[in-house]
């Protein structure tokens, strides 16, 4: 239905200027760019505003920060950090709580930067085809990350994990890290589309628990207006977290509380016909659908 | 087996297949990282830990890789390890022959660690256990060579309790007397700063971490000049005079030798004295 080499987008676009059909993406990059900066003035330039790195930090000497996965992965592992380190494990899962478990991915985590950016060739070089890993994988691969930790009582996915090594390696020396990472890129370049953070990244399955309780959401207060263009399945990262909410299938609310759902905002950008926006998990008191219904897709 | 129930026995078929294939493709990966983080486990000779920190087996569950102590660390003596480094990625090190721990009074590495894995029950920087020095070269190190370069002893933070120069005469030159560099291992802290100076070309004094560079006794071993004095006197009782059972006219004396009943009479050509104790055959002048 699909086939004209439109671009995704395009018609919002031409329906909204430029600017407005790219505000979150260009707010999310800014997330994500800024947040690295506010890591890297400190090597860089001296000027400390945040020590250390995700899996903990220190801001203004003040606010600790830590990644709860780590924590978690350390308690496997038999060992009970000190009150800092769960204090700051307890920041991020409230926060996390309230803007989205997976909004980690999206806005924060390095790594999407780099496999959006393969996403992006892919779809530009026309590469067609993927490997089929299904997507529940990533809650194998975070037992598995767990499993290991216990069995050799050591973090030992951190060895490994390429979302921390990006992120240590640009503030303290990458070393070889950067053939991970590559690894990594090719894979979602050339395998595997959206391979890396949509089917088997254990830090994002982690979020994405995270992400089954948390407030902020994306709603459909306009699905009615949808006029089945796909742009906004095609710029999705999760594209199944969509469908339920837009074609109110077994009666859902025009809300996407599905827990991989990265709140990227791309499907807001998107739409010509506004049919999305962010609310909250408590939006479900929108009208429901009154124009003529979908018929369920096959 | 009706045919509404065919396709989803083949799509159970299908999800069965599909989760053997997950379970096992992540399997094989868990097993690769568990080995990996296994090999990683013991500490490389050269790397050192920070002060405080954990034994190498509860360090590499503690320590979150967030390099708070590489930042606070005011002489940047350390790094986070990399990927293709052998210790456990992403954790703290120094290497003693680049940049020695500076033994900072407050412990700043310690404090700034969240979760522990540097004690935060050390206080005193003199108590840290970072590693041991050894002195692994004898044919190398200057003071066995019978010079007094005693740079290791100087340098040490913890000067003439860490290191002693224990004074042993020179077999080479008969006279001189050779002041070897002795390491105690209560007192030495493993900063590193005797392998720093060290002036041969290659340290001849080296720290290593502690599980390679301490020995242990047995635990049934027991010093007995230290049980003694622990005891206030022998433990042993007095020996019984041993009994000989002799030729007659023979008597055998400790320290003496064998000798007839009768007082000897200073045998003709052998020197005063040589008899005592020496066996015949060593006796007489040919010595």
């Amino acid at each position: 239905m699909n086939a004209t080499p439109v671009r995704p987008g395009a018609e919002a676009v031409a329906g909204k200027g430029w600017l407005a059909a790219h505000k979150w993406l260009i707010l999310r990059r800014s997330s994500q760019i800024g947040i690295l900066l506010l890591f890297l003035v400190g090597p860089w330039f001296g000027i400390w505003i945040v020590k250390g790195n995700l899996n903990f930090s220190y801001t203004l000497n003040f606010l600790p920060l830590a990644d709860p996965y780590v924590i978690v992965q350390s308690l496997a592992a038999r060992q009970v950090p000190e009150k800092l380190a769960l204090t700051g494990a307890a920041f991020v899962v409230l926060f996390y709580l309230l803007v989205g478990g997976r909004s980690y991915c999206s806005w924060v985590c390095p790594v999407n930067l780099m496999t959006d950016l393969a996403y992006w060739l892919r779809v530009r070089l026309g590469l067609k085809g993927s490997a089929h890993i299904s997507r529940p994988t990533r809650y194998w691969m975070l037992g598995m990350t767990l499993v290991v930790a216990a069995i050799t009582g050591s973090i030992a996915w951190e060895m490994v994990n390429p979302v921390s090594m990006l992120h240590r390696g640009l503030i303290f020396g990458l070393g070889l890290a950067w053939a991970v990472l590559l690894a990594v890129f090719l894979f979602d370049l050339f395998v595997m589309r959206h391979g890396w953070c949509g089917h088997l990244c254990p830090v994002g399955a982690f979020y994405s628990l995270i992400g089954k309780f948390s407030l902020a959401r994306i709603t459909l207060p306009a699905r009615a207006a949808c006029n089945d263009c796909m742009d906004c399945f095609a710029v999705c990262p999760e594209p199944q977290v969509i469908r339920p909410a837009l074609k109110a299938i077994d009666g859902t609310a025009p809300l996407i509380l599905e827990a991989n759902c990265t709140n990227c905002g791309r499907c807001i950008d998107v739409c010509s016909k506004d049919v999305f926006a962010f609310g909250s998990r408590f939006n479900t008191t929108v009208a429901p659908v009154t124009g003529v219904p979908h018929p369920a897709p096959k | 087996m009706n045919t509404e129930n065919k396709p989803s026995a083949a799509a159970r078929r299908q999800f069965l297949a599909d989760t053997a294939r997950m379970a096992c493709g992540v399997g094989l990966l868990g097993l690769g990282v568990g080995l990996y983080a296994k090999h990683a486990k013991a500490l490389p000779p050269a790397a050192l830990r920070p002060p405080g920190a954990l034994p190498e087996t509860e360090f590499s569950a503690a320590c979150i890789r967030c390099g708070l102590c590489v930042r606070d660390c005011p002489f940047n003596i350390l790094h986070l390890s990399k990927p293709e480094e052998p210790l456990s990625t992403g954790t703290p090190y120094f290497v003693a022959r680049q940049l020695p721990c500076e033994m900072c009074e407050d412990i700043p590495c310690v404090k700034a660690c969240p979760t522990g894995a540097l004690d935060h029950s050390l206080k005193d920087i003199n108590k840290s256990k970072m590693g041991l020095a050894v002195l692994v070269d004898h044919e190398t190190c200057l003071n066995f060579l019978g010079l007094r370069c005693d740079i290791c002893y100087r340098i040490c933070p913890v000067i003439d309790k860490a290191i002693t120069l224990v004074p042993l005469s020179n077999p080479r030159t008969g006279r001189h007397t050779l002041f070897i560099p002795t390491v105690h291992s209560e007192q030495c802290t493993g900063c590193g700063k005797c392998e720093k100076a060290c002036p041969t070309e290659v340290a001849s004094i080296k720290v290593f971490p502690l599980y390679m560079a301490k020995g242990q006794l047995s635990s049934h071993y027991r010093l007995g000049w230290v049980e003694k004095e622990k005891a206030g006197g022998s433990l042993v009782a007095p020996d019984v005079e041993h009994r000989y059972n002799m030729p007659e006219g023979m008597k055998y004396e400790s320290g003496k030798g064998l000798s007839s009943g009768a007082p000897a009479d200073a045998a003709p050509g052998s020197a005063p004295g040589s008899a005592s104790g020496l066996p015949k055959a060593m006796q007489g002048s040919k010595l």
